[in-house]
């Protein structure tokens, strides 16, 4: 079966296009529904990977400082998203921990890992090994990464713990603050560029 | 933009005989045999993965998540979501109790976020899914512009109903003060949650395409 470079498919009414290279901030949108079909790439393998470096640092500061402390006449308090995701495992509510401390720390930690390792690869149009199942992965997990859910989860509970107690906020706040912009600018849909980026081992690099 | 104008100009994948990967958006050569739209066609010469015209059972697989999520919303709602100590009196809190708390106490503004993520978002996502799944079962061809953005809004707004979630899980991972206060999670964010993962289910389950499919698609 043949693989036809040129041509894009507007994923949710299956028009056909011919595909034209974008300029940064182009943007290429399905005449028939309106959906974007593809955008000019906003940065290249490099920097991409140099973005899913710095996304580690920042994912590495807010799952190790806290987030949030408080302080209730003298005794302190202080939580992280993992500590609070393990929080939720007492009780009736217990199985809900599993999916929490997915969406907020597992995902992201393993978007970020397989970004770098195919980025890595890719920096010489090479199709990192496992390349394949990276992408797959890649995909199934983007919709599920809520980084941007927990900083306002984040907010949300630093205004409602206000009224009680004294509340500060901790380094880890910044960090996911930060990582937050950073898996949007890296882990966004336009991934899948790289398919077109690199060459597969057996032919030789473009 | 409009349904007619261009729907009839810009081709179809199934009209020129090719077919797009759902996994890597590989633009392939359909073999072209007579099977139904849901049944493998091949396997994606880019990534491995089995090519379908369209998702398989995608309305019926979409409208038994819909479903679970709207009996799942009941206990959701009705179910305390947390349960707080402080200086020895206890009550639990509801979803909704929580935002009246918010809302009394004059936090408009943040009794407002809860209330669309939590209430807000999934009902929109119930109406929105329920609307899609019922015409595109009867293929209508009705407002497909429309219904195509509505499915791209429940796509983008799906997982902010989480907020819910994770803000029990921080304040009942913080407020850990035994004697003096305690926050405990309840039953009712394990539902709720199971709603938000189910109704995500059901949107990516769906495949949009199927707005766009005459009869004989």
């Amino acid at each position: 079966m043949t693989i036809y470079p040129d041509l894009v498919i507007c994923e949710h009414c299956d028009a056909v296009y011919q595909h034209h290279a974008l300029a940064k901030g182009q943007m290429a949108a399905c005449t028939v529904c309106g959906s974007v079909l593809y955008q000019g790439h906003a940065f290249n393998v490099r920097q991409r990977l140099a973005l899913a470096v710095t996304a580690a640092v920042a994912f590495l500061i807010a799952n190790i400082c806290p987030v949030i402390t408080i302080n209730l006449h003298g005794l302190e308090s202080h939580t992280t998203m993992w500590q609070a995701a393990i929080a939720l495992a007492q009780g009736d509510a217990a199985p809900i921990a599993v999916p929490t401390a997915a969406v907020a720390v597992l995902v992201p930690f393993l978007q970020i890992a397989l970004l770098i390792w195919v980025l890595w690869f890719a920096q010489s149009g090479r199709r990192a090994p496992g390349f394949t199942s990276a992408m797959k992965m890649l995909g199934i997990l983007r919709p599920w990464s809520m980084v941007e859910v927990c900083m306002l989860g984040i907010l949300v509970a630093v205004i409602k713990l206000s009224s009680l107690v004294q509340v500060y906020p901790g380094a880890g706040i910044w960090a996911t603050a930060g990582l937050m912009i950073l898996m949007t600018l890296v882990a966004g849909r336009d991934v899948s560029q790289l398919w077109s980026l690199t060459r597969p081992a057996a032919a030789a690099p473009a | 933009m409009r349904d007619g104008a261009n729907a009839r100009t810009v081709p179809r994948a199934g009209e020129l005989g090719l077919i797009g990967c759902h996994v890597c958006n590989a633009v392939c050569a359909d073999a072209g045999h007579a099977v139904a739209h849901d049944v493998p066609v091949g396997v994606c010469p880019r990534c491995g993965h089995h090519l379908h015209r369209r998702r398989p059972d995608s309305l019926r697989r979409a409208a038994a998540y819909l479903i679970a999520a709207l009996i799942l919303y009941v206990p959701a709602n009705l179910l305390p979501v947390m349960y707080t100590t402080f200086l020895g009196s206890g009550f639990a809190s509801t979803i909704f109790g929580g935002i009246i708390d918010f809302w009394t106490s004059g936090s408009y503004g943040i009794a407002l976020v809860i209330f669309i993520a939590s209430i807000g978002v999934p009902c929109v996502k119930f109406a929105i899914m329920g609307l899609l799944l019922v015409t595109c079962q009867r293929k209508s061809t009705w407002a497909r512009p429309e219904r195509t953005r509505m499915y791209r809004l429940v796509e983008r707004i799906g997982y902010w109903s989480f907020l819910d979630v994770v803000v029990v899980a921080i304040v009942s991972s913080l407020v850990e003060f035994h004697q003096l206060s305690e926050t405990q999670p309840r039953v009712g964010i394990l539902f709720f949650g199971a709603v938000v993962i189910l109704t995500m289910l059901s949107a990516m389950s769906f495949d949009a395409r199927l707005i766009w499919d005459d009869e004989e698609a």
